[in-house]
């Protein structure tokens, strides 16, 4: 998919016709995308709990197509739960590395937004977004799991606004 | 690592395994360092303080109050627990009485928290296992849990419940039958526990005879709680060194002698029925009354010192405590016991085979904000 | 109470222990004051005793000293003490008790690793909490930390 999605964009549009093949082939790869997010299990602190049940028997995320596993080379969503210190940071970063592309980022409460109840810590990150990209930020400390799905939902959204022209890229520094 | 260059019997190297911190069963942001002799672990050593957000410190440019907040991110499965041990050491230094009816509620909400966390474990060793639908299991439970105390003090999972002098607000209307019928729903959810993944034969296997903790290593390293008491130790804070009102309830210590996974595992099983049992109890002897007890609206405990040992569900709870009379503590030390029980991998790890690891470290139950803090 | 008995006991044993002295933290519990290169003896004797049980070890700043705090417990008869030891500020270097309870080994190195302080003898004594090269210790009153990368 990658080369035929890098390049095939940049092609059709020279074609007269070419930009409703484009809007559709959007239309049916954002539906994919946005429905089938599968995260990476990565759970840092206290709300990873609330990730998990999220995921558990009451709210079950698989109704949104949201199915973890448990390698970032699989994955395309990685949820931070948790608060990010400065010894994990750089592990989060490899994580986010390794995950292939298009992925997302889901920051997930207080901690991870800005560094939360420990934001005047010397061992904590204030704000995932100093590690990597962030696409929807989670409030509440720990946020409830309907808080998550919202969330969820919001990345849907976005997601569907997104087009090949960018190669799925549109997030990254635009 | 120089460990690389290990040979074992035959002249063959070792192989170093990096285990976490994203693994999806070390509980958290564990990572350990294993060192195998094909499949046999000839070293473990565990890495920790991926977690560490420096609470100790936060503590003391917080006050009183604030800390008992910051509490229960310690460790976030039991949060009353811990509000439980920093509001009495706060009382201590200050030299409160706490009113009874707050006292009730105070075993109340710390007990219907020990179960949870015994939910959990169960549903988590049980998957670590292998055992899929013990997790989904444990968390239709722990939902239920979560809605009494969510009506108790609106959160599910950070309660900051506990006040200095008392708790933050009574019961709500209708909250003691609810709890009544969670105990019973409980009870009978148990039996399904226990036909669904005590009985199993592949649970047994796995977990039988595995990671022998002796009563020798327990006192050496200090461990505590179930972990304790599965080696043929009865020692429990509640009842030994016993603190609050726990003198007036009446519940056994149950106690196993193999120190093996399996044991640890049904060590956690028979507490939280002893657990039921006592908010069983306090439902009873609930009366109306004053919550919270007449303290000054800025805490500011004399000089001096206090060590307060409580139990909580993973084991020896206590907190070492420094007032210089100021409205902030001048040093708040958390004996935490998944930190102190953590060591005992560095022993019992030596020698099993690499799939046993998860069963080890699941049936030690460690919550990684407790380790770290 | 049984402390001023160990304390008068150790002062016979360990020539050298003339300062030791017994004082109470809040619950009642006694704290022996020790001197520190004595602890390792003194830890050994207590452990001979009965206290079995290694409860707790931390380490505070009082900004003119650094204090080592053990809380110890006989399980059997539910006896506790407590023995604190007064280190140099600028040169805190103490024994390690690790080979008597293999349970200190952690505590040690928190205590080495948030407060600078030197146990000989630990098997193993390096970071644990904080990050390799981590530089200052956090848990001491005059800590500032430089700003770093994710400032």
């Amino acid at each position: 998919m990658g080369i035929l999605l890098d390049e095939a964009p940049y092609i059709l549009e020279n074609f007269p016709g070419g930009g409703i093949v484009i809007t559709s082939a959007d239309w049916f790869i954002n539906w994919s995308r946005a429905n089938s997010l599968w995260p990476l299990t990565f759970g840092l602190a206290c709300c990873a709990f609330e990730m998990i049940s999220a995921n558990m028997s009451k709210y079950d995320l698989d109704r949104f197509g949201v199915f973890p596993r448990p390698t970032p080379r699989q994955a395309d969503l990685i949820f931070v739960a948790g608060t990010l210190t400065k010894k994990m940071a750089p592990r989060l970063k490899k994580l986010y590395d390794q995950m292939g592309e298009p992925k997302y980022v889901i920051s997930m409460g207080s901690c991870s937004n800005t560094g939360g109840p420990f934001y005047d810590s010397y061992a904590v990150v204030k704000g995932v977004d100093k590690v990597i990209p962030v696409d929807v930020y989670v409030a509440g400390c720990p946020p409830r799991p309907e808080n998550l799905i919202e969330g969820i939902k919001k990345l849907q959204e976005k997601i569907k606004k997104d087009t090949i022209k960018n190669n799925g890229r549109a997030k990254i520094f635009k | 690592m120089t460990e690389n260059t290990l040979k074992d019997k035959d002249g063959f190297e070792t192989m170093y395994l990096n285990m976490g911190p994203q693994h999806p069963s070390t509980h958290g942001v564990l990572r350990l360092g294993l060192v195998l002799d094909g499949e046999v672990i000839i070293k473990a050593e565990p890495d920790i303080g991926y977690l560490h957000r420096g609470m100790e410190k936060l503590a003391e440019s917080r006050t009183y109050q604030a800390n008992i907040a910051m509490s229960d991110r310690f460790d976030y499965v039991t949060s009353m627990n811990n509000n439980f041990v920093t509001a009495l050491a706060v009382e201590k230094l200050l030299g409160v009485e706490i009113p009874k009816r707050a006292q009730y509620l105070r075993i109340l909400m710390a007990e219907l928290n020990r179960v949870v966390n015994h939910i959990l474990f169960f549903g988590f060793f049980a998957m670590d296992l292998g055992a899929t639908t013990a997790l989904i299991f444990g968390f239709r439970e722990r939902e239920e849990a979560l809605e009494l105390f969510e009506s108790v003090c609106g959160a599910r999972l950070t309660y900051n419940y506990f006040r200095v002098g008392g708790v933050s607000r009574d019961l709500p209307a209708g909250f003691i039958e609810k709890a009544g019928n969670f105990v019973k729903m409980m009870r009978s959810r148990l039996k399904d526990y226990d036909d669904l993944v005590t009985g199993n034969v592949i649970f047994q296997d796995r977990s039988v005879g595995i990671g022998r903790i002796s009563k020798e290593d327990v006192l050496a390293y200090s461990l505590s709680g179930p972990v304790m008491r599965a080696s043929g130790i009865k020692y429990d804070i509640r009842k030994d060194d016993t603190y609050s009102v726990y003198r007036e309830f009446d519940f056994e210590v149950p106690v196993r002698e193999n120190g093996d996974c399996f044991d640890r595992y049904m060590m956690r099983m028979l507490e939280l029925r002893e657990a039921l049992k006592i908010i069983e109890q306090v439902l009873i002897k609930l009366e109306p009354g004053e919550i919270l007890a007449k303290v000054p609206k800025i805490i500011k405990p004399p000089a001096g010192e206090a060590y307060v040992r409580t139990e909580s569900p993973k084991g020896e709870l206590a907190l070492y405590l420094v007032s210089d009379g100021t409205a902030n503590p001048y040093r708040l030390h958390l004996r935490a016991p998944s930190f102190i029980n953590l060591q005992i991998l560095q022993k019992i790890l030596t020698g099993v085979k690499v799939a046993d690891v998860i069963a080890i470290l699941g049936s030690i139950d460690i919550t990684l904000g407790e380790v770290d803090r | 109470m049984d402390a001023q008995k160990y304390l008068n006991e150790i002062k016979g044993r360990f020539p050298g222990t003339a300062d030791a002295a017994l004082e109470r933290i809040k619950d009642g519990v006694p704290a022996l004051l020790c001197p520190a290169p004595f602890l390792f003896e003194i830890v050994k004797y207590l452990k001979a005793e009965g206290f079995n049980y290694l409860m707790d070890l931390c380490a505070t700043d009082y900004r003119d000293s650094l204090e080592v705090i053990y809380h110890f417990c006989a399980l059997e008869t539910n006896v506790k003490l407590t023995v604190k030891v007064r280190l140099d500020r600028e040169k805190p270097e103490l024994a390690s008790i690790t080979p008597l309870y293999p349970g200190a080994d952690w505590q040690e190195r928190e205590a080495f690793d948030l407060l600078g302080i030197n146990f000989p003898g630990h098997p193993d004594l390096k970071n644990l909490l904080l990050p390799c090269g981590w530089e200052g210790h956090p848990l001491r009153k005059d800590y500032s930390r430089k700003p770093d990368q994710y400032d």
